[in-house]
């Protein structure tokens, strides 16, 4: 067990599977010195310009050339900086390594993991605060992953790598600096999420930035009666409908939170599931359909919080 | 190789190509009733977007002599000329067009996605310039695994408006990689005319902008593009980074198979003909002394060789329901709902 942060957890599984794994590299804006959020910090001291590659402000290009470079035997590892600039490599993403193994009928792979930070951090405003999981949810081919600790930093980050496929690895930008304990033996599979809370009479479904205030919102609804148990799905492809649908049939309450904007989140996605296999009340709780502001009044509203949590639960009760 | 061989091997596949093509068209007829045609009432063999590069035989062909089945190319929507100049097999070829579970692409992809991985022909592109920064890409690969092999870059005259074209371009000269990009300039972008919609000098002196060093070859000379990208591929084998060539050409066919092209001047399409690569190559081929006789024949087993294409495919069978599920990802496999 080692004291780590969530960008160092992220640095150690890159680092760790770059030292046995010489086809792995690393490429996007300013990773050199260590990426805009120290995620990268060390690696291309100890592995060389060649493998973590600092590029042009070029984001087609980045994805555009990491799909060329898995196609000819390595594995890309893609930084973006923050999800909204990816928007610029979108073609990339969706139409170039999400189609590639299956319209090719199968001759290859696309071995990459593409970085794609989310969320609100820092007043960053409208351009830089998206949290847009759900539109790679929605693409076939993709895996997409939203790592909420330290510890699944590392447990999925290593996953990702492993897994064969064109991941989408979204780390929250509010996350970089959480700190705890991190077990580098402990293996993570895709697809499995993990109870952060049990209960018996709600499920707070959520995951990335969402999991925290949703246990602080757990702990408030205790002290006022109310078991919630909080799930953190940790992928949101291939998601863990197995472990939702058992804690749902036991709590027959069902409330989905995220920080995205709700109206087509995927939290509708895990609402709607729920409600046709157990028809049980459900409930959303995510951003309205604004775009993220700039000042602290404004940013709030977009924000996820305890209170809004709180309320929202109660309202199965009232 | 005298000269005389060498053209005529050229031909050969330049006639390859033509006779795929023009057997392609006939089978797609009806298969997009798009251009305010009416679909057949018999089903088209060859469904959805046929891309004819009917015409620019000669930019393939001559560029693709250079390679080996080791060497890589990215290729655009109007891709079977580099495909089978490449090495694939016209009957996969074929039968990927057909939908087949024989063909390149197991029938996942058709005409618009053709690929055969096996000699290096990394995928046909259904987005104008994608191919760019994926050639790069695969480039950059070679250089870091230290493996001698170069990419070609096959993309449009339309392509250069794009990013992709600037970031893949300026990619591939920061990092000195093996790349020969080639603009196969046939005059139009879709079904408009690419002069009027390009600021500037086009596409050579974009690249030149960049530090690209290049040449313009008449790209219906299958002769001169040959040359041309003998001396650049031989540049960039010998380690000087990417180069550019960009081959004048001209499209015969419309956007599509079922696409007449009538929007384009009459006069110019007539012009273009005159300057047909197969035409222009037997004559030379003739001036060598090669026999018509021989040059028939090469028409004759081209012909004869699609001709067992066609039927090899239409014999093919399909894919099965289940096989839309497989080869999407391993992630997660089986849960497409």
């Amino acid at each position: 067990m080692a004291l780590m942060t969530y960008a160092q957890a992220a640095a150690t599984a890159l680092g760790d599977l770059m030292r046995v794994d010489d086809t792995v590299v690393a490429l996007g804006e300013d990773l050199g010195r260590g990426g805009v959020f120290g995620q990268y910090r060390g690696l291309q001291a100890e592995f060389g310009a060649q493998r973590v590659i600092d590029t042009p402000i070029s984001e087609a290009g980045i994805v555009g050339a990491a799909v060329g470079m898995a196609l000819a035997g390595l594995r890309p590892v893609v930084e973006m900086r923050v999800i909204d600039f990816a928007l610029c490599a979108i073609d990339e993403i969706v139409n170039q390594a999400a189609k590639n193994r299956f319209m090719f009928g199968g001759q290859g792979r696309v071995p990459l993991v593409m970085r794609l930070p989310i969320g609100i951090w820092s007043a960053s405003a409208a351009q830089h605060s998206q949290s847009l999981e759900a539109w790679f949810a929605h693409i076939p081919g993709l895996v997409v992953v939203t790592p909420a600790t330290p510890q699944d930093n590392h447990g999925l980050l290593r996953a990702a790598l492993a897994s064969g496929d064109p991941v989408v690895y979204m780390e929250h930008k509010e996350l970089w600096g959480t700190q705890a304990e991190v077990d580098t033996d402990e293996v993570i599979a895709l697809g499995k999420a993990c109870t952060a809370r049990a209960g018996g009479d709600l499920t707070l479904v959520t995951w990335s930035r969402g999991v925290q205030p949703s246990l602080d919102a757990a702990q408030v609804l205790s002290d006022r009666g109310i078991s919630a148990e909080v799930i953190d799905l940790r992928t949101l492809w291939p998601w863990d409908r197995d472990a939702v649908l058992a804690s749902c049939a036991r709590t027959k309450r069902l409330l989905v939170v995220h920080e995205a904007v709700q109206v087509a989140g995927f939290g509708a996605e895990v609402a709607a599931t729920v409600a046709e296999a157990l028809n049980i009340p459900v409930k959303r709780l995510g951003a309205p359909r604004i775009p993220v502001g700039y000042a602290q009044p404004l940013e709030n509203e977009s924000r996820l919080s305890v209170d809004k949590i709180v309320t929202a639960a109660k309202g199965f009760f009232a | 190789m005298n000269s005389a061989t060498l053209l005529l091997d050229l031909y050969r596949t330049m006639a390859r190509i033509r006779a795929f093509e023009n057997a392609a068209e006939i089978a797609s007829q009806g298969g997009v009733a798009a251009w305010g045609l009416a679909a057949n009432a018999k089903p088209a063999l060859v469904r959805g977007p046929l891309h004819l590069s009917t015409g620019q035989e000669a930019v393939a062909v001559g560029v693709c002599k250079h390679l080996s089945r080791r060497d890589l190319l990215t290729s655009t929507h109007r891709g079977h000329g580099h495909t089978l100049a490449k090495g694939a097999s016209v009957v996969t070829m074929m039968c990927e067009l057909f939908g087949r579970a024989t063909g390149t692409n197991q029938g996942k992809g058709g005409s618009m996605h053709i690929a055969d991985f096996s000699i290096g022909m990394l995928g046909a592109n259904g987005v104008v310039a994608a191919g760019i920064p994926i050639a790069v890409g695969a480039a950059h690969a070679l250089k870091i695994k230290r493996e001698p092999h170069v990419v070609a870059c096959f993309f449009g005259d339309g392509a250069v408006n794009r990013g992709p074209f600037l970031e893949g371009l300026n990619w591939a000269q920061v990092y000195e990689l093996p790349v020969l990009f080639v603009c196969e300039d046939n005059r139009i972008s879709a079904t408009t005319p690419t002069a009027p919609m390009t600021a500037g000098e086009g596409a050579t002196a974009r690249a030149r902008s960049l530090g690209l060093d290049g040449l313009t070859v008449d790209g219906n000379d299958v002769t001169a593009v040959h040359d041309a990208a003998q001396t650049l591929i031989e540049q960039i084998r010998a380690g000087g980074g990417p180069r550019f060539l960009h081959a004048l050409t001209y499209r015969f066919k419309g956007h599509v198979s079922v696409d007449p092209g009538t929007y384009r001047d009459a006069a110019e399409v007539e012009a273009a003909l005159l300057s047909d690569p197969l035409t222009l190559a037997r004559a030379k081929l003739l001036g060598l002394g090669v026999t018509a006789g021989d040059v028939d024949a090469v028409d004759a087993a081209a012909h004869a060789e699609i001709a067992a294409a066609l039927a090899a495919a239409e014999a093919a069978p399909w894919p099965e329901p289940a096989d839309a599920y497989q080869d999407i990802a391993d992630t997660g496999a089986g849960t497409w709902r």
